[in-house]
């Protein structure tokens, strides 16, 4: 199997570490971009259980609901994993496991880094063929490299 | 800043063509260059940015050096996760911001 780098993102926050850690996890429906839910009716929550095992999960309008993964390690204020169980198809498979680990560091009082790690991205490669053959379709990864790259031509971001 | 890597990396467009063409097959620079209006050092350049952001590999075949996306299909699949948390993390950042001390 070939690795892959994990996706790793930093960010500062003018917020205290506990404020972070639980808009972060308690208020994820605030932020958690709906048009990334896999639901079929729009996202009305984003659920995270506060415990090692709890499970992630979307709830729509509809009521119904799709899983993301569950809680590996749960270390309020300071940490979390979770399993991300989405596969590139950008569905839930429940043995699939990659990891995004959290963490929060408190640099005073009012700001706290944030640092984003999602790792293991290459167990995804089972799913890679589809994903593949999905490259060439127009929702597929080129429409996704078409947003990507116009992102990119903005400067991307978070600075 | 890392994250920014492979962002910047497909946002020159010519870098985006290095990378484009790649998806023909593993090719060395001089190959590379013979298909873009650039010359090998600029190639060979762009190729260091694009394995630097994780994008493409390299390995020896014979005397040349050959350069690939990810067999697996993973690049894509990377870049995409990359912009996924880019803007997840953005609006995250808004809504922590927004009521600091509030909590």
């Amino acid at each position: 199997m070939i690795a892959i780098a994990p996706v790793r993102k930093k960010l500062l926050v003018h917020a205290s570490q506990a404020h972070a850690f639980a808009v972060f996890t308690r208020d994820m429906s605030k932020w958690w971009p709906a048009t990334h839910s896999i639901l079929k009716s729009p996202q009305k929550e984003c659920v995270l259980e506060p415990r090692i095992g709890g499970r992630w999960y979307a709830v729509g309008e509809d009521g119904s609901t799709c899983q993301t993964g569950y809680v590996i390690d749960w270390n309020p204020p300071h940490s979390l994993v979770l399993a991300w169980q989405l596969s590139a198809a950008w569905e839930f498979d429940p043995k699939l496991i990659t990891e995004v680990e959290v963490r929060f560091i408190a640099e005073s009082a009012d700001l706290t880094r944030v640092e984003l790690e999602h790792r293991h991205l290459e167990r995804m490669g089972e799913a890679a063929a589809a994903a593949r053959n999905a490259v060439d379709s127009p929702r597929g990864w080129g429409a996704i490299m078409d947003s990507f790259k116009q992102c990119a031509e903005k400067g991307g971001g978070l600075s | 800043m890392a994250y920014q890597t492979a962002l910047i990396a497909l946002g020159d467009p010519t870098r985006q063509r290095v990378f484009e063409e790649l998806r023909a097959g593993p090719q060395s620079v001089g190959r590379l260059a013979a298909k873009l209006p650039v010359s090998r050092p600029a190639v060979s350049q762009h190729l260091a940015v694009l394995k630097k952001a994780g994008l493409v590999g390299d390995r020896a075949d014979g005397t040349r050096r050959v350069y690939f996306i990810d067999p697996q299909g993973l690049a894509p699949i990377r870049i995409w996760l990359d912009q996924f948390w880019e803007v997840a993390l953005t609006a995250f950042q808004a809504e922590v911001e927004s009521k600091a001390g509030a909590s």
